[in-house]
């Protein structure tokens, strides 16, 4: 080996904490794929105790499964591919009809509302309903921008949901 | 660390045996390949062979011996070698792939489908009635000698389709459509399986392949077309009635049932399969509860949910499941 000098080994020293600090951002993000049983079972109240509901919306993972769902579940059918909005409401605009807020989409989802949309009570499991709700948020720029996912999986003109203004929830303009 | 060096051979003999092995050649073109196989073999192995002579013949001999006409007579004979080889190998793998196309052209071609997606096999039988074609799912039935169109397709991610027993491998890509061509020469159980990274469960991405007389197929086929059977106790009734109005029925189908979700296989004759979740566990009772109950335990990041349930709506389910013949 080489003659090193002191003042060498010490940057090198200070080099190796320095990487060694990096390592600590290695952490996985929290993918529990299960909910907890316990919030699991009869009744929208048990869905709404789910302790693991805060998690949801800040969680890329959940918000593409939620992508996913939205699809499977054919919740596009009514609401519009992007959530443009069709025979049922859009989630787009800035409106909710009951509430905008983690809790009121899933008990939407789980209990249905009038004029059209049906209950999914024990057709979704209680973590789907969250997931899908963290992604319906996502659509009208409620998610944060890190963990949106960045484009859909079908075809789209518009520009992925990324590279949209987070503090303009598309709300109607005046044309100019 | 000698010890464990030995045991690599070992380990790779391990792939030798049957089922999902190329050297098995129990269709016409991993037969086909096992003969170019050997050709390509025993041709770089005489070559190798050749270089070896020569290097010997440089460090013992003696320089210059036999002159320059030796040399040049080596040399001619070493160059019409390579020529003649390479002439051979390339003639030998392009007739093969002939005789591959054509192999059984005269035979009306079994169309099948197959939709990959993460992480099982969707296969649909089309036929030119549409009434008569079949889905199933993570099984495929093949009649003996009859050549197979597999029209390829992806619903999320490129998987690859590779049933190593019968024929060489294809993509499976989103939006677009593959084919591969298969004919099955030899009766027997062998597997599939997924041969492109294409997530966390890619290595539980199998598939069942029998291979059976046209008689035993046309019984199959005949079968599978049926519609679920009634349920029958009122145990089983109780499963039926669970599955239909849970998420179950959301994600998958059941012929002659309500449930008719695309988003899962398909689980109308679930119980006369060998294996569940895509080759992943063999069909008994305990693992199917255990797959029920605990997807995520099995295979971590699957699509499937746990569904909250009862000891007992899970034993009635799975009773449900298990009259699915």
């Amino acid at each position: 080996m080489p003659h090193v000098g002191p003042r060498f080994r010490a940057r090198l020293f200070w080099l190796l904490i320095a990487g060694f600090c990096l390592l600590s951002s290695c952490r996985q993000s929290d993918r529990s794929q299960t909910s907890d049983p316990r919030a699991e079972g009869a009744g929208g109240g048990a869905i709404l105790s789910d302790p693991a509901q805060q998690g949801y919306s800040t969680s890329a993972f959940h918000i593409g499964e939620g992508q996913r769902l939205y699809s499977w579940m054919n919740c596009a059918g009514c609401h519009g591919p992007h959530g443009g909005g069709g025979m049922g409401p859009s989630f787009m605009d800035a409106e909710w009809r009951y509430g905008g807020g983690m809790a009121d989409i899933v008990r939407s989802i789980d209990g249905g509302r009038p004029n059209g949309m049906p209950s999914f009570h024990d057709r979704l499991t209680g973590q789907q309903m969250w997931q899908l709700a963290a992604y319906i948020r996502s659509l009208s720029g409620l998610a944060p921008k890190d963990v949106v996912p960045s484009r859909g999986d079908q075809m789209s003109s518009k520009a992925p949901i990324t590279q949209r203004s987070p503090d303009k929830p598309a709300e109607p303009r005046e044309p100019y | 660390m000698r010890r464990l060096l030995a045991l690599v051979p070992l380990a790779l003999l391990a792939g030798c045996s049957g089922m999902q092995s190329m050297s098995e050649g129990a269709g016409f073109g991993s037969h086909l390949f096992n003969q170019l196989m050997l050709l390509f073999l025993v041709v770089t192995g005489i070559s190798y062979a050749a270089v070896l002579l020569f290097l010997t013949m440089a460090v013992v001999g003696r320089r210059n011996e036999g002159g320059e006409p030796r040399l040049q007579a080596l040399l001619i004979a070493w160059t019409g070698f390579i020529l003649i080889g390479l002439i051979l190998l390339t003639g030998a793998s392009f007739l093969s792939d002939r005789r591959e196309a054509r192999e059984g052209s005269d035979r009306t071609p079994l169309k099948v489908t197959v939709n990959a997606n993460q992480w099982w096999w969707g296969i649909e039988y089309q036929n030119d009635d549409p009434s008569q074609s079949l889905r199933t799912a993570n099984e495929l039935h093949l009649p003996v000698g009859r050549p197979v169109e597999l029209k390829l397709n992806a619903g999320d991610v490129i998987h690859s389709l590779w049933i190593p027993a019968l024929a060489g491998k294809q993509d499976l890509i989103p939006g677009r459509e593959n084919d591969l061509r298969v004919v099955p020469t030899r009766i027997g159980h062998y597997r599939g399986q997924c041969a492109e990274y294409c997530g966390l469960q890619h290595a539980h991405m199998a598939f069942d392949v029998t291979v059976e007389s046209p008689q035993a197929f046309a019984a199959w086929y005949k079968a599978q077309s049926q519609p679920a059977p009634e349920p029958a106790d009122p145990g089983i009734k109780a499963g039926h009635d669970f599955f239909m109005s849970h998420a179950c029925a959301m994600c998958h189908a059941i012929g002659g049932t309500p449930a008719n979700g695309t988003t899962g296989p398909d689980l109308t004759h679930v119980a006369s399969r060998k294996t569940i979740a895509a080759g992943t566990l063999p069909m008994t009772r305990g693992a199917l509860m255990g797959w029920i109950a605990n997807p995520q335990g099995v295979k971590p990041g699957a699509r499937m949910p746990a569904v909250g349930m009862t000891p007992d709506e899970l034993h009635a389910v799975a009773s449900y499941l298990e009259t699915l013949k």
